[in-house]
């Protein structure tokens, strides 16, 4: 049940990461076709499954109420990060062109549409009631190495577009106006990137939590 | 017999059988604390169901809905403040950090701006009406309020800090910068929203005044011939209203999108706030004028 509740916010950041790139590469409009394919067969199976998981929590209270409190917890973290991966998205990679032919984009877009495509199967397969092991197993494993990709990526990317934002001042509004207000979009970027210190290091921990948390309960998504 | 379970784990924390019926949840709480020094009565919930609403102090036990042996729950509230030692915090930081603004000290601004005043006298009447506004709810602290509960979680105390200290930096910051733009219809809109300002805070006041009476507590307040307490002919909680009044009223007064922004938030959490007694006073007054909404009148 909470896995397929994170499957839908994650599903709703889902629609705008392959639709603003019109970057290179045929690399990467590969990948975007398959995560396209993926997703829209997906989401109607976890939509379906929603509503099952919604009859169905009746049953399953007190289960789920000793995983509830970590879970709950980084499921706000995991809602941040789908926040973050609509800012990166639009607010860096879209707006400042420059980045868009950066490698650290390519990074970033591949971890994520990896990481996806194992979900989706994930879910698909809980869903079915048939989940194979090696799915599963691949989930939790490849996590280890696709989340500090992905990171790397995102970080990389913020950094590549600092220069090109203070030379333009993007998105920035300077002192004197009318409503005395100012914003230094610069800035901004610079106190992310050290916001993903804390907030990475917690959505880090997130898998291998619940991965946990499952075990002890025998809770299946 | 009272026992006190867990309310998350429902382990048996403890078993008191020389307990009175005429005892109350306060005395019983003491008998607790007896057993668990770390858990000073203030930082006890005790409640009869897990989920439930936690029993006050005054409640008697034989005046609850339980056999010859109660069961309570009990949660670790955490940390407690007493409630005006939160308030005062959460007032003095605002009253003194605008002043360091105000005063231009040295690194807020370019150095040789340092301790210069502004030019603009909107800016000054600003800081006044300002600090005014934060003495006057540290006056209120010490001599009018009365608070519900006895005292705060740690926790909301620095969220509550953080909140009030930070929001009044940042709006400080723009009112009394060297490059401050004063509002586009100058004097006259600086006047109009003094005299708002002024209606505002009296008449926060005044609502403030009529809480005192102890009679207050039995009945809901009503208008009385103060003219300013006649918005209880329409609103429940008129004190949030005036106080909204006040923001708008420097908001426009400053012409600064911080301080829009601050009367905002600020207007969404008193009509939380206003909207939950407002709720509370109709549940338990029959007679409750129909009138009445919580915060805006004839609106909200």
């Amino acid at each position: 049940m909470s896995a397929a509740a994170q499957g839908t916010s994650k599903a709703a950041h889902g629609d705008v990461a392959p639709k603003k790139k019109k970057g290179p590469g045929a690399l990467a409009t590969a990948y975007l076709v398959i995560y396209n394919v993926v997703m829209t067969a997906g989401w109607l199976v976890i939509a379906v499954g929603l509503v099952r998981a919604y009859v169905a929590r009746g049953s399953y209270h007190g289960l789920y109420y000793s995983i509830e409190k970590p879970l709950k917890f980084f499921q706000t973290g995991a809602l941040l990060e789908v926040l973050s991966r609509v800012f990166l998205t639009w607010a860096v990679t879209h707006s400042v062109r420059e980045v868009q032919s950066e490698d650290s984009v390519l990074l970033f877009v591949t971890a994520w549409t990896v990481t996806e495509i194992i979900r989706y199967s994930f879910y698909t397969f809980s869903l079915l009631n048939h989940l194979p092991y090696l799915i599963k197993w691949a989930r939790y494993t490849f996590f280890i190495l696709l989340y500090p990709m992905g990171v790397t990526g995102e970080l990389l990317t913020i950094y590549a577009a600092l220069p090109y934002v203070q030379k333009t001042g993007l998105y920035s509004v300077t002192l004197p106006n009318k409503y005395n207000f100012s914003f230094d979009y610069y800035t901004f970027l610079i106190l992310i990137m050290i916001s993903y210190i804390p907030r990475k290091s917690i959505g880090r921990l997130h898998f291998p939590l619940q991965k946990s948390a499952i075990r002890k309960t025998g809770y299946t998504g | 017999v009272v026992e006190v379970l867990d309310a998350k784990t429902r382990e048996q924390l403890c078993f008191l059988d020389k307990v009175e019926p005429h005892s109350t949840i306060g005395d019983i709480k003491s008998l607790f604390y007896k057993l668990y020094p770390r858990w000073y009565p203030a930082r006890q919930s005790l409640t009869l169901d897990p989920k439930g609403k936690f029993l006050r102090d005054e409640e008697i036990l034989q005046s609850l809905p339980v056999g010859t042996t109660a069961t309570m729950y009990f949660k670790d509230l955490g940390p407690q403040l007493g409630w005006t030692t939160v308030f005062f915090a959460e007032n003095i930081g605002p009253l003194l950090i605008y002043l360091l603004f105000y005063f231009r000290v040295p690194y807020i601004y370019s150095d040789r701006c340092a301790f210069t005043s502004s030019p603009h006298k909107v800016v000054t009447m600003a800081c006044v009406c300002h600090t005014f506004h934060y003495l006057k709810r540290l006056i209120e602290t010490i001599f009018v309020h009365r608070f519900s509960h006895g005292s705060m979680p740690l926790r909301t105390i620095v969220k509550n800090c953080l909140y009030y200290w930070g929001f009044s930096a940042w709006l400080a910051y723009y009112i009394n910068h060297p490059l401050y733009t004063p509002p586009s219809y100058g004097e006259v809109q600086v006047h109009y929203a003094m005299v708002i300002f002024a209606i505002c805070e009296m008449g926060n006041f005044s609502i403030h005044l009529t809480y005192l009476p102890a009679h207050a507590l039995i009945r809901f307040p009503v208008p009385s011939k103060n003219p300013f307490t006649w918005l209880f002919f329409f609103v429940s909680c008129p004190n949030h209203t005036y106080e909204v009044g006040t923001w708008v009223s420097f908001s426009i007064m400053t012409q600064c999108l911080p301080v829009a922004v601050f009367t905002v938030l600020g207007f969404i959490q008193m009509t939380v706030w206003a909207k939950g007694k407002h709720r509370a006073y109709v549940r338990e007054f029959k007679d409750y004028p129909a009138v009445r909404v919580a915060i805006i009148p004839l609106i909200l």
